[in-house]
């Protein structure tokens, strides 16, 4: 008798492929349709921001870090400003806390929206994307209002932020696309000041919420794509080294936020979503309950700054320029900024570890100074690439069809991973 | 916070005695170093005694000490970044590879699986080789690439770069064109610059 020989396939996914979200190269080996092996292939997007880093003075690295997950660019920066301000005992001035804290949910939101929507589309669930879109648009409106940037913010400095909350908001203009009548209906929430336009975000949010929940959340065909896929123990989560959503996904209650508090987040009240299962669908729940959590802490963000007007970045002229006023009128003032723009600030020598909740999970750099005015070493710890590392383990025995949804799942951007 | 981390300090003294080196406190970190020897060993018991509990392995990175001001020493180090869960703290550990010439220190990979892919992005950019690593391979640098680019002796423009050739129909590698420069020198100041109030 002849027996046909059965051999493994071996398939290569990406890193031109929509669902690989950017440049993931993956090579599956395949047993009909099931997959014995995942082996991700990155580096496509090494851009060695690490090493850079470390022929750029502190502060000219700064803008790198917006690039390294181009989905939620301000937490990035957090982190890096958190670990100068740790190395050069620097205070942050209360308002500046509650802007950041303030920013960053707003960048959570943007980035789980993000998230979702694509995921979706991913599965096969073309609509939401366009929903989840049309609420990004008025975050990258917010965003662009306060530092005029759309993607790469750059608004966070060691010390502070680079300046105050606008008090009006950019409107749209009349042209042949848009008449006075709809030019009118979109300004009607920008006449304010950015908090009254953000505010007014946060009053919508919660019903779109609810039309997200009424799209996916017992949509048949989603729950049939998610639920169960890609199961995650706990156990099996803190071997493979995971954080954020992924984590509380699989029944872990764990957030910087709330166990290691860091600027004003203890001051706020939010709560922590837990998964139980640890499947694909328990990660997509955590995520959305996550974006109305946020949407809480930027309520109590907006009512404090409205109440309390003061300096965002810190008066310290070794570490932040002076006002162009001051400079422009004292000559200590002038050599304080042609010294912090020429050589930078010097950072004493020592090693600090900051860690916070980035939208994807623990994002921490590790900055080590030898005294320089460059870093000695800076070193990124993203999230993403933990959680990569796992597509392995957790694509093992399921179908090729389901590695898309697990990829979506664990919140992929490729800037983020390969740095 | 800095009460509940002297405990730690003074606990990692106490279980490990002289198989480590003094734990160090500042800016509310603790970090200590372990000889390569006993590395392992006190790895595990970090995650597994109740007392430590290091569940996770935030990160893993290597490190280039051979031009940081005023350092002698052993050059490479793998740094581990541990978090524990359970109590609520973190800890730096380091590794100094015995060898400068051909750095070689145990993996954790069985201790924490995250490691995997960590101790292959060191191996890939500071060259440092974990034994006991099941598939220490290149991650982040391009397909058959020479070097390793974290050393502070690897220039940052590189030594070759990639250009389609219209000749030969193809891409080829070439040495880099372009010059290194630096725009902002590197300088150490001497002790007590800029430590005033911010004035003057």
């Amino acid at each position: 008798m002849v027996v046909a020989e059965i051999k493994n396939y071996t398939i290569n996914f990406g890193p031109q492929h929509p669902a690989a979200h950017g440049v993931l190269r993956l090579v599956l080996e395949l047993d009909g349709e099931v997959i014995v092996r995942a082996d991700p292939h990155i580096g496509l997007l090494h851009r060695g921001t690490e090493k850079l880093a470390e022929t750029r003075t502190w502060l000219q690295s700064l803008p790198y870090l917006d690039r390294l997950d181009y989905t939620s660019m301000i937490p990035s920066e957090h982190a890096y400003c958190l670990a100068i301000e740790k190395l050069l005992g620097v205070d942050v001035p209360i308002r500046a806390q509650y802007v950041r804290v303030m920013m960053d949910e707003v960048t959570r939101i943007k980035n789980h929206l993000l998230n979702i929507g694509t995921h979706a589309l991913d599965i096969g669930a073309m609509t939401m994307v366009l929903y989840t879109f049309r609420e990004r648009e008025d975050l990258f409106d917010v965003l662009e209002a306060v530092c005029g940037a759309r993607m790469h913010q750059a608004y966070y400095r060691p010390g502070g932020v680079y300046r105050d909350l606008p008090d009006q908001m950019p409107k749209y203009q009349e042209n042949r696309f848009k008449n006075a009548k709809t030019v009118k209906e979109l300004n009607e929430a920008r006449s304010g000041t950015l908090l009254d336009f953000l505010e007014d975000f946060t009053n919508r949010f919660p019903v779109l919420l609810g039309e997200y929940h009424t799209l996916l959340t017992d949509n048949r065909i989603w729950k049939q794509r998610t639920v169960g896929i890609g199961v995650v123990s706990p156990e099996r989560a803190l071997q493979l080294g995971f954080s954020g959503a992924m984590l509380r996904g699989s029944g872990i209650e764990w957030d910087l936020r709330k166990k290691q508090p860091y600027e004003v987040y203890d001051r706020m009240d939010f709560d922590i979503p837990v998964g139980v299962n640890g499947d694909t669908y328990d990660r997509y729940l955590v995520r959305m309950e996550e974006m109305s959590q946020s949407n809480r802490i930027i309520k109590q963000c907006i009512e404090w700054l409205r109440k309390n007007p003061g300096p965002v970045i810190t008066d310290d002229h070794k570490v932040a320029p002076p006002s162009r006023e001051k400079m422009k009128g004292s000559m200590e003032e002038l050599i304080h900024h042609f010294k912090l723009f020429s050589e930078g600030m010097h950072v004493p020598a020592g090693e600090a570890y900051a860690a916070i909740e980035h939208p994807k999970g623990e994002m921490a750099v590790w900055a080590v100074s030898d005294g320089a005015n460059k870093p000695y070493r800076i070193k990124l710890h993203t999230a993403g690439i933990p959680h990569l590392a796992a597509t392995d383990e957790m694509t093992r025995g399921h179908m090729l069809a389901d590695a898309t949804a697990i990829i979506g799942t664990i919140d992929l951007v490729l800037g983020d991973v390969d740095r | 916070m800095s009460e509940k981390l002297e405990r730690l300090c003074r606990q990692l003294k106490e279980k490990f005695g002289d198989r480590i080196m003094e734990p160090v406190l500042a800016l509310g970190e603790v970090t200590v170093a372990i000889p390569a020897e006993n590395y392992l060993d006190a790895m595990r018991q970090l995650r597994d005694d109740p007392v430590f509990r290091f569940e996770q392995l935030m990160d893993l990175s290597g490190i280039d000490y051979s031009e940081f001001t005023g350092y002698q020493g052993k050059r490479y180090a793998a740094v581990s970044q541990l978090l524990s869960l359970t109590h609520n703290w973190r800890l730096r550990v380091k590794v100094f590879a015995p060898d400068d010439e051909f750095p070689v220190v145990a993996s954790v990979m069985d201790i924490w699986n995250v490691a995997n892919w960590y101790e292959r992005e060191a191996f890939d950019l500071f060259g440092i080789h974990f034994d006991g690593h099941i598939d220490l391979r290149r991650i982040l640098t391009d397909y058959g690439f020479v070097g390793h680019p974290f050393r502070k002796d690897f220039p940052i423009s590189g030594y070759v770069e990639m250009r389609y050739d219209p000749e030969q129909q193809r891409v080829i590698y070439q040495p880099v064109t372009i010059e290194p420069r630096e725009v902002t020198p590197r300088i150490v100041r001497e002790e007590q610059y800029a430590k005033g109030n911010g004035r003057g």
